[in-house]
């Protein structure tokens, strides 16, 4: 991890390049209905880092982060709610009234303090996954097992947000296009381009800290955890305690995501906990490369663009294509996009349609005029 | 020499009624080099797991710098100066040879130091240092998976030693290499020693001989004979359970 060819610095800071360019153009080429698009899914993105972090690096494919995500979209839309009602009858949100709810629920109150709200968005998932990861992999639960069980815990959560009319207005959801933020509506135009440059602004931070995570040896441990566990028990190190961190990051990350994604589109519901939610969320870090942080933010943008852009032209195709996609990465391409060409991919491509002559030996190997190899 | 380093007493596992290990006792002292042989099924490995708190015995204790080790977490006895050599090499093999090392080589193994701090100079040099002994310096960089067998074999070992543990345990270091790397892993393992407690199981009798050191015999799980490697392949009993009959052995 630590050590870079020229090539591939090139290569990333070609990328970097590339994406600073479009962001910066964004707001002025596109359209707001576009943007605001976009702006939801650069906060994808940032749970895809996540799903990388804890399932690229350290092999361990969560089917819940759906989770984290509403509970980060969940404290975001509690606090605009409050901070909009105090016109309607008991100074409390509007859809209390309609199941008789006269007084605020005890945990909404911290809500009102913004602080309190910004602190719990990432803290409160990050909280929740460290507990559930710690019980999980003290009894050291991995592989399909745990990827049941994240989609169970999903289940259990999904079920209880549907079914709390009287707490958080159950299988609606709480609404935030009509909230107010510093006198403006959250769903105005001028709003949106702030949270679209909000959301490519934490993407890039997200991707510094993942990076800074996984460059040296925490992040050769996790790669260790994923490659062989007991060696890494037996050379001294606790793989419980790193696995916990790894699942509580990811969890903070997702709780991020989900209040970006909130605010851009409008509502947050328990339909951000259903089980095809999660799943495609491994399939973007699949498509886009495990194990490259790079390839998670491509993947969550490029195939949620993709998908908005199919389903406008064709709309029952989506699903069909995305499952397609997915075959394609898991039989042709299991690194993911990003891995692929890392991996020297599509010079492989042009030797296979015969563009390119194969080297006839390694290509690390230099061959002088009498024909001996130097390494 | 006071007490010993290593003592199992009367050790005895058993899988669902099978008795993998029975009444196992072994003691090493420190800077010991044992070898420890037996046929397949022997229960070497079933022992090693014991030792490392990957199994825990049904009866017996593990003494370990007179403390007992039963109970304790794998990477706790590791921490206490245990290291453990597989069967088939067992590294890192998508991180380099030199992350394999310095992932060996930290001190604190706690998260929060692998995070914030950089490795220490003396942490460095000492991965040059082992990557000397097992002649890794030009292959420093390269991913540890591209390595050949014995390679992978020798960085394990260097890993092990990374570790600085008081008590080596290797398992068939020999397996798959060839006779020149199988000689220098014995003479590897024989520098070792002194420094270290070096215990090592494997089949390879020409190996075991070349380590020169005593050795004990494991037979249905429990030490059937102990003494040089001249004293086993007279024993009447060794011969019998496992050696075999041939006069060839003579040297």
């Amino acid at each position: 991890m630590s050590i870079f060819s020229t090539k591939k610095s090139w290569f990333n800071l070609t990328i970097w390049v590339l994406i600073i360019a479009l962001i910066i153009a964004a707001p002025s080429v596109l359209p707001v209905f576009r943007l605001n698009l976009l702006g939801r899914y650069l906060s994808l993105a940032i749970v895809a880092l996540g799903v990388d972090l804890i399932w690229g690096f350290t092999g361990m494919l969560s089917l819940g982060q759906g989770i984290f995500f509403a509970l980060g979209g969940y404290c975001a839309a509690m606090f605009l709610q409050l901070n909009s009602s105090v016109e309607f009858p008991n100074g409390i949100p509007e859809f209390f009234g309609l199941y008789g709810v006269e007084k605020l629920p005890f945990f909404w109150e911290p809500f009102k303090s913004s602080i309190f709200t910004l602190i719990s968005i990432w803290l409160l998932p990050a909280i929740i996954a460290g507990l559930l990861g710690y019980l999980v992999f003290r009894n050291r639960i991995k592989g399909v097992y745990f990827s049941i069980l994240t989609q169970a815990a999903l289940l259990v959560f999904f079920n209880f947000f549907n079914g709390q009319q009287k707490l958080i207005n159950g299988t609606n959801g709480l609404k935030t296009d009509v909230t107010q933020l510093f006198g403006q509506m959250v769903g105005s135009e001028i709003m949106q381009r702030w949270f679209f440059w909000i959301s490519a602004i934490l993407v890039i931070l997200a991707w510094f800290f993942a990076r800074w995570i996984v460059r040296d040896r925490f992040g050769n441990i996790l790669i260790g955890i994923r490659d062989d566990e007991a060696r890494v028990r037996f050379t001294g190190y606790n793989p419980v305690i790193f696995k916990t961190i790894i699942f509580s990051i990811a969890g903070g990350l997702a709780g991020i995501s989900g209040a970006l994604y909130t605010v851009q589109s409008g509502i947050v519901s328990p339909q951000f906990m259903t089980v095809p939610f999660s799943i495609e969320m491994v399939i973007w870090v699949a498509v886009g490369g495990r194990g490259t942080l790079l390839g998670a933010i491509f993947g969550a943008v490029l195939i949620n663009y993709a998908k908005s852009l199919v389903s406008e032209a064709l709309p029952a195709s989506w699903m069909f294509i995305q499952g397609g996609l997915f075959i394609l990465v898991v039989t042709a391409l299991p690194e993911g996009v990003l891995g692929w060409i890392r991996k020297g991919g599509p010079k492989n491509l042009l030797f296979l349609i015969g563009i390119n002559k194969k080297l006839e030996t390694y290509p690390s190997l230099e061959v002088n005029e009498e024909g001996e190899v130097n390494s | 020499m006071n007490s010993p380093l290593l003592e199992l007493k009367q050790i005895s596992v058993s899988f669902e009624g099978f008795l993998a290990l029975r009444d196992l006792n072994l003691v090493l002292n420190k800077g010991d080099l044992r070898a420890v042989i037996g046929p397949n099924g022997a229960g070497k490995t079933t022992f090693l797991d014991v030792i490392t708190g990957k199994v825990i015995p049904t009866k017996g204790d593990v003494i370990f710098k007179e403390k007992s080790l039963l109970g304790q977490k794998e990477f706790r006895i590791a921490r206490k100066g245990i290291g453990r050599k597989f069967q088939s090499p067992r590294i890192f093999e998508n991180l380099s040879v030199q992350e394999n090392l310095a992932l060996s080589v930290s001190r604190p193994k706690t998260p929060f130091s692998l995070l914030i701090n950089s490795l220490k100079v003396k942490h460095l040099d000492q991965i040059q240092h082992l990557m000397s002994i097992v002649n890794l310096q030009s292959k420093a960089n390269i991913r540890a998976g591209a390595l050949s067998h014995g390679q992978k074999q020798w960085l394990e070992i260097a890993m092990l030693v990374g570790q600085d543990p008081d008590l080596l345990l290797v398992d068939e270091p020999v397996a798959g290499l060839t006779d020149e790397e199988t000689d220098l892993t014995a003479d590897l393992l024989k520098s070792l020693a002194g420094d270290h407690t070096v215990l090592v199981i494997d089949h390879d009798m020409e190996f075991i001989r070349r380590l020169d050191c005593p050795v004990s015999v494991l037979h249905q799980g429990h030490v059937l004979k102990e003494g040089s490697m001249r004293d086993i392949q007279k024993d009447p009993l060794v011969i019998e359970v496992y050696l075999g009959k041939s006069e060839e052995e003579e040297e």
